[in-house]
């Protein structure tokens, strides 16, 4: 699914080397997650997939299903199937949250060469997916994350989502700032989306959402690389001994 | 003190070329009236205070400068709601295009009529407010407004008046110049909403005087378009009474040169006023002015300003404002806010805010931003899928979204909605 092989990145505005040769290839179907500590470029590593500005690709590849990521738009990665649920969800005042699901959805139906969902269509599809995630009409009718409550903004991530049927998701450390009935919920939402043709990339820094998100693989991040892989055991690992040993055993 | 030289040559060879309208002798006895204050003040320069950041230039030559018919294929604006439309071609009043001039809880008339006969609410309003508004700051277009403004409509609401009264302002032929100057009386307790739409003429000139009584409520919305090279001054004079309201919106397409001027007194306690604006401009053609004055001398008054402008190759937006709090109108509440979205670095918006506060009791705020799109909120919505110019589309109405908030009416706010995403959508 997804294919990284030695991807080395900069900051644009600074000549800070923060991806220092990534290599993780996703097989399909399958979770992965990362860990690792703050700066190590977890965050970075998304943002690079998903296509953020402000930062400079100065080695290495990244392929969704064969395919160029780090050569296409943003719009073009995420009409190729990519998702990133953000960390912090943007507010966007005066755009409704349904205007914006549908512009999105219609938007990628188009580039794939799909016909658009019509008004009701659209409407029926929302609805039943917003009520799993215990999403009500009126957070459907807000303006896109204003006035959401944490909880409400990573709901509204997942259900864009699952709206948006991509292949392969990332999660932003999507369980920061929820309490635990609502990493619940989230964890449940991503859950109900597991399938063989879709793979996730779970970034966290806790092993607690791991424990709703059960990963195939776990991988430990640090300095820009990801330094070493394993089974869900290293993620309780991390948990009960922190990145200590790890670090120590890989100097 | 006497005018510089330069300026009383140019005011009275702009004044040699037009005659007074005839009518009455209250009418001519107001007209010449204006006619004076106008030779006493001139016509404005670019050296006067509030003419600082537009160049009035082309609103006083004789001659209005031409501009083209321009036809988007969008139909005319508010033609589904239920209205009195009353229609005006290159400021000619059409009579078979209009609906009668009556309607329920109303006296409408032609101000060409009025100022033959003796309406005394009529005649009590003609060029009062626009007169008292040249103070503090002078307002000399409006004066020229009063003198030569050859027709018009006159209203007056004694109820809770249902149907808006539409005034249609078509533009026919690319030399014209017009003058019209409108008139609304709300009577204690009634209520009117007033529609304005159109570019009018090549060259249009409106003023409006709008007197509410007590308890009256008072609604505008406006839409100023489309012709690319048409240019306009209007300016709204309105005086309330204790618990009025008035809520007036205006949006603005296109043209060469907007200027509107709304100046408001605020004269009985518990009164709200409201005005707001959104403009689109792109080219370096396009200039956009906002004057407001709103002077506060009563208690409790609420008053609220709401400008945005959304600019983009070249386009200037100005923006003067300004809260005057008399001593006495304690516990006012005065807020200004304007903000301009530059789509790009040629475009410009020039702010001028000002608060003047002689009472010790009151909460007045103001603030003004100019920024470009947010380029995170433009990376969220492409990061779902949509293409960076819907993206920057959608965040342009969102930036716009709290001035049509403005509006109360959801219907008339959404059919501006969809002319605002065709004006955009035209430029993807």
């Amino acid at each position: 699914m997804l294919e990284i092989k030695g991807l080395q990145v900069k900051l644009e505005e600074e000549d800070k080397q923060i991806l220092k040769g990534v290599d993780l290839s996703i097989a399909p179907g399958t979770v992965h997650a990362i860990m690792g500590p703050n700066g190590s470029g977890k965050s970075t590593l998304s943002y690079v997939l998903s296509g953020k500005d402000g930062y400079t690709v100065t080695g290495g590849s990244a392929m969704l299903e064969g395919a160029d990521l780090l050569e296409m738009e943003p719009e073009e990665r995420a009409a190729a199937g990519l998702f990133l649920a953000f960390q912090y969800p943007v507010e966007i005042p005066g755009v409704g949250n349904m205007t914006f699901l549908r512009t999105a959805v219609n938007a990628q139906r188009k580039a794939r060469g799909e016909e658009e969902l019509s008004a009701g269509d659209f409407l029926k599809v929302v609805r039943a997916k917003a009520k799993d995630l215990q999403i009500d009409a009126e957070m459907l009718k807000r303006p896109v994350n204003v006035g959401f409550s944490g909880g409400e903004k990573k709901r509204n991530e997942i259900l864009q989502m699952a709206m948006l049927e991509p292949k392969m998701c990332i999660l932003d450390e999507t369980d920061s700032g929820l309490d635990v009935d609502a990493m619940k919920l989230v964890a449940d939402g991503v859950n109900a989306l597991r399938s063989e043709g879709r793979s996730f990339l779970v970034i966290t820094h806790y092993q607690r959402l791991l424990d709703h998100i059960k990963p195939d693989i776990v991988h430990i991040m640090a300095d820009g690389r990801i330094i070493q892989s394993g089974g869900p055991e290293l993620a309780l690992e991390v948990e009960n001994n922190g990145y200590a040993d790890i670090l120590a055993g890989v100097a | 003190m006497a005018l510089a030289k330069l300026k009383e040559d140019a005011t009275l060879a702009r004044l040699a070329g037009i005659t007074l309208p005839e009518g009455a002798t209250w009418a001519t006895a107001a007209r010449s009236d204006a006619l004076a204050r106008l030779s006493a003040m001139g016509l404005p320069t670019r050296r006067d205070e509030y003419w600082r950041y537009t160049d009035p230039a082309s609103l006083i030559v004789a001659d209005a400068p031409p501009a083209a018919l321009f036809d988007n294929g969008e139909g005319p604006l508010f033609a589904g709601v239920d209205r009195i439309a009353l229609v005006f071609v290159d400021g000619v009043f059409d009579a078979a295009a209009s609906s009668d001039l009556a309607g329920e809880g109303l006296e409408i008339h032609r101000l060409a009529d009025v100022t033959q006969r003796d309406i005394h609410w009529a005649k009590d309003l003609y060029g009062t407010l626009e007169h008292r508004g040249q103070h503090p700051v002078e307002r000399p277009l409006a004066a020229l407004n009063t003198a030569f403004a050859s027709d018009g409509i006159v209203i007056r609401a004694t109820a809770q008046v249902s149907k808006p009264v539409h005034l249609v302002y078509l533009h026919q032929s690319t030399t014209s110049d017009a003058t019209l100057h409108n008139l609304v009386r709300v009577e204690a307790g009634a209520s009117l909403t007033l529609l304005e739409t159109g570019p009018g003429a090549a060259r249009l000139s409106t003023c409006l005087e709008v007197d509410i009584a007590e308890r009256g409520q008072f609604h505008h919305i406006r839409a100023q378009g489309n012709d690319h090279e048409r240019r306009a001054v209007t300016h709204c004079f309105a005086q309330l009474a204790a618990e009025s309201v008035f809520k007036s919106f205006t949006l603005t397409f296109n043209g060469v040169l907007t200027r509107n001027e709304c100046v408001i007194d605020i004269r009985g306690d518990d009164a709200v006023a409201h005005v707001a604006g959104a403009c689109v401009g792109d080219g370096a053609d396009f200039h956009h002015d906002d004057t407001v004055f709103v002077t506060h001398d009563a208690l409790r008054g609420e008053s609220r300003q709401v400008f945005k402008k959304v600019l983009r190759n070249g386009a200037v937006g100005v923006f003067q404002g300004k809260i005057l709090v008399k001593q006495g109108a304690q516990k006012t509440d005065g807020y200004q806010i304007s903000q301009s979205l530059l789509l790009d670095d040629d475009s410009q918006f020039l702010a001028k805010p000002e608060l003047e506060i002689y009472a010790d009791d009151v909460a007045c705020s103001h603030g003004s931003t100019t920024g470009a799109i947010d380029e995170t909120a433009l990376f969220y919505l492409r990061s779902r899928g949509v293409p960076m110019e819907v993206a920057r589309n959608l965040l342009t109405l969102s930036f716009l979204a709290e001035a049509l908030a403005e509006i109360e009416d959801q219907a008339l706010a959404d059919e501006l909605q969809s002319r605002l995403e065709g004006w955009l959508a035209r430029r993807t």
